[in-house]
């Protein structure tokens, strides 16, 4: 009967805690953004603020939209966000903090590659449905972001596995939990160091895309297609689709952290805290983790979005189509040439 | 797949990329523009009516509001026009003071369509920027004029506020600024690789079509097309730089393409010919009156006793205006024109736009700067809400019928 309790409510909690923590995160990136145009920008809890705004609007259907597709796409969306979410931290912290429970053997990367996509979907499918030809056009965008990016995150996973299948010949490959515990640096030579830079500067590429962060967010693009995706959502369903947003952008940057720097505390010092014999060193690793998830955050989203234009989805689909996954797969091959070229 | 569908795409009257109501009904094959139609209309205010019931003093300042933007280039042309048609001299120091209030005008204009450029193609940081420094020539325009924008300064015959020796430390402080931020700004606006990818080659204008659809300003220019009225037309302080030339790429070396980038290039280098043209006229600002004439009233007076027709052109940032007036014993223009640069620019927006992708047409629109309530000038209404296409024929024998009208109001 445990596992009843675990299974509604830790994605409860996730819920709460990864919409709260997520949209603090959009809080920061507006605050960071503005001070970089030197604007004083708005306060950290605005996201908040204009959630509870929207939760009070009406909520148009247009008359021409598919209703239940419209009105179902952003509870699919903030849903599987959330699932993500959980399969994602709990995992990780679970073997970070070493509890053994019901999410702790559970969760691999093609899992969650499949989860990454939902949210997606569910915008997709609202956008055609709603029978705005803007909308129609965002989610066409989406889609072609959506499969262009697909390739360079596949690659990215079959790396990381083929790399545990040498490192860890025991234990399942494709479980984050796994890749947690044998971090891509350690005992790998210059070219696995190299192989492993490309991966992380592809996958730093591929979050903005997930994001819908400018230069990537032609699907909502403001000045060419008037939010495209969510021109026809009002009131509370764009109210989901922005808590949806908050946990989308924090279970994607929480996936990049832990792929590329799952170290928790004891790992990097091999100590525990325990003053007084309460063990807070689960406490310090949340606060290291959410430290890395923003300078992640910083780094590849806000950074990257005040910096650029918005690119045409023509030139998005070639930098994914060729670029990013010719680096992907120059990444591929160095991690795999490491060890042969280690025993020369 | 040989059969390709198309669907139409409605952008305005009102859109996120336009800062005044157009309409675009476009025909898109996936994400690629087909056929265009463009629908002006929506901002019509029937100021050539209204000013046959001002004065000319009262004129002045109702064409001022045609535009936030060219609040100098209309009065401008439009005193021109009257000291056209009445012979009234402008003195040398007027002359001169004229041509720093337009050039200061023309560099807020451009470092504006730099923001709103940038904007368009989803770059915030470098719209703030362009705006933030936009705010040194307002405030120096304040302080010379008083406002920042619809200044007040032109009355024909002369300007109404002279430039005192205290304000030229102000000006050249300006001018200091901008040349210090010239290189940063020029650098960001020209080399950087987001901008390029998405300037370089969109929305084509070539030499001959610029030719063809009669485009002027920095539009025109831009396609090698080497017209400015500052240099073609003998105006204001213009004659006397005999170092003055159109710009065109081709002073960066460049070939001109006819793009949104050329486009760019163009404005980027006019904001630094204008620095040299405020010097050159701070250099070089003779002394003597400000106004042939001293008070409206006496302007009035003079005007009531004339008979005749003037033209006025003036290179306003965003091409040539020209206005036409026909002064008829009357303290009112009997009859009045506005040709605004939109009104040339906007027939040039069809082959820009056919072939581009929809991702481009924000930016398109945007880069011949568009006023759309400069150009709209003319509005059909119809009770049953029916719809009438004009055609050329039609129009010109509009025009000419009216001409007939307005001659035979005329005494004499």
């Amino acid at each position: 009967m445990q596992w009843l309790i675990y299974i509604f409510l830790i994605p409860m909690v996730v819920l709460i805690g990864g919409g709260i923590i997520g949209l603090y995160a959009k809080g920061v990136d507006r605050k960071f953004a503005a001070y970089y145009q030197s604007r004083i920008g708005p306060p950290l809890r605005q996201p908040f603020y204009d959630i509870g705004k929207l939760m009070q609007k009406q909520t148009i259907i247009p008359e021409n939209a598919v209703g239940w597709i419209f009105s179902g796409a952003p509870f699919v969306a903030l849903a599987s966000s959330v699932i993500l979410l959980v399969y994602i931290l709990v995992p990780y912290f679970a073997w970070i903090g070493d509890f053994n429970f019901f999410f702790s053997k559970s969760g691999d990367i093609i899992l969650i590659l499949y989860l990454l996509m939902i949210p997606s979907i569910a915008l997709v499918a609202g956008g055609f449905a709603s029978g705005s030809p803007y909308a129609t056009l965002g989610a066409q965008r989406e889609m072609v972001i959506l499969m262009s990016t697909e390739l360079p995150l596949a690659v990215t996973a079959v790396t990381f596995a083929w790399r545990l299948s040498h490192v860890a010949p025991g234990a399942s490959h494709f479980s984050l939990v796994t890749m947690s515990f044998h971090p891509l640096w350690s005992g790998m030579g210059p070219f696995g160091i190299l192989g492993g830079m490309l991966l992380a500067l592809s996958i730093a590429v591929v979050i903005p895309a997930e994001l819908a962060k400018i230069p990537f967010d032609q699907a909502e693009a403001e000045t060419e297609i008037a939010e495209g995706l969510l021109a026809e959502y009002s009131g509370k369903y764009l109210a989901f689709y922005q808590i949806a947003d908050g946990v989308k952008s924090l279970a994607v940057i929480s996936l990049a952290v832990i792929l590329f720097f799952p170290n928790g505390f004891v790992q990097m010092t091999g100590y525990r805290i325990a003053p007084a014999g309460y063990d807070i060193t689960l406490l310090l690793d949340v606060v290291i983790f959410m430290v890395k998830v923003f300078l992640v955050y910083f780094v590849s989203v806000t950074t990257v979005r005040i910096a650029m234009a918005r690119l045409k989805i023509s030139q998005v689909a070639k930098l994914f189509l060729v670029t990013i996954t010719v680096m992907c797969l120059a990444g591929y091959v160095l991690i795999t040439l490491d060890p042969v070229i280690r025993t020369l | 797949m040989d059969k390709t569908i198309t669907y139409p795409l409605q952008i305005g009257p009102t859109h996120p990329a336009f800062k005044e109501p157009v309409r675009f009904s476009f025909k898109v094959e996936g994400e690629r523009v087909a056929g265009v139609d463009i629908d002006l209309g929506y901002t019509h205010r029937a100021i050539e009516v209204i000013s046959k019931e001002r004065n000319f003093i009262q004129t002045i300042y109702l064409l001022e509001r045609i535009c936030g933007i060219c609040s100098v280039s209309h009065p401008m042309a439009y005193c021109m026009a009257v000291e056209d048609a009445s012979g009234i001299e402008v003195p040398p120091r007027a002359r001169y003071i004229r041509t720093i209030i337009g050039e200061l005008e023309r560099m807020h204009s451009h470092l504006l369509w730099a923001g709103v450029a940038a904007h368009e193609i989803g770059f915030d940081t470098l719209f703030l920027y362009t705006w933030n420094i936009r705010e040194k020539v307002l405030d120096c325009l304040e302080q010379f004029t008083g406002n920042r924008v619809n200044y007040a300064m032109l009355t024909i015959g002369g300007v109404r506020r002279d430039l005192t020796d205290d304000l030229i430390p102000v000006i050249e402080q300006t001018l200091e600024y901008y040349l210090e931020v010239y290189q940063r700004t020029s650098e960001i606006l020209l080399d950087d690789q987001s901008i390029r990818y998405r300037c370089e080659g969109t929305g084509i204008l070539t030499y001959d079509q610029a030719v063809a659809l009669c485009a002027v300003g920095p539009t025109a220019r831009a396609s090698g097309l080497a017209k400015d009225v500052r240099v073609d037309y003998p105006m204001l302080a213009y004659p006397d730089m005999d170092w003055l030339k159109p710009i065109t790429p081709l002073d960066i070396g460049k070939e001109p393409a006819g793009d949104v980038y050329d486009r760019m290039v163009v404005r980027v280098l006019e904001l630094k010919q204008s620095v040299d043209i405020i010097r050159f006229c701070l250099d070089n600002l003779p002394e003597g009156p400000i106004a042939s004439i001293n008070g409206s009233i006496k302007i009035i007076n003079k005007l009531k006793k004339v008979q005749g027709e003037g033209i006025g052109r003036y290179e306003a940032p965003r091409g040539e205006v020209a206005h036409y007036d026909i002064l008829d014993m009357s303290e009112c223009p009997v009859q009045m024109k506005v040709k605004a640069p939109t009104y040339s620019n906007a027939f040039a927006w069809v082959p820009m736009l056919q072939g581009s992708e929809i991702a481009d047409i924000p930016i398109v629109i945007a880069s011949i700067d568009p006023c759309i309530a400069c150009a709209d000038r003319m509005t059909i209404l119809r009770d049953d809400g029916a719809t009438e296409t004009l055609n050329a024929e039609y129009l010109h024998s509009l025009s000419v019928n009216k001409m007939k009208e307005v001659k035979s109001r005329c005494s004499g």
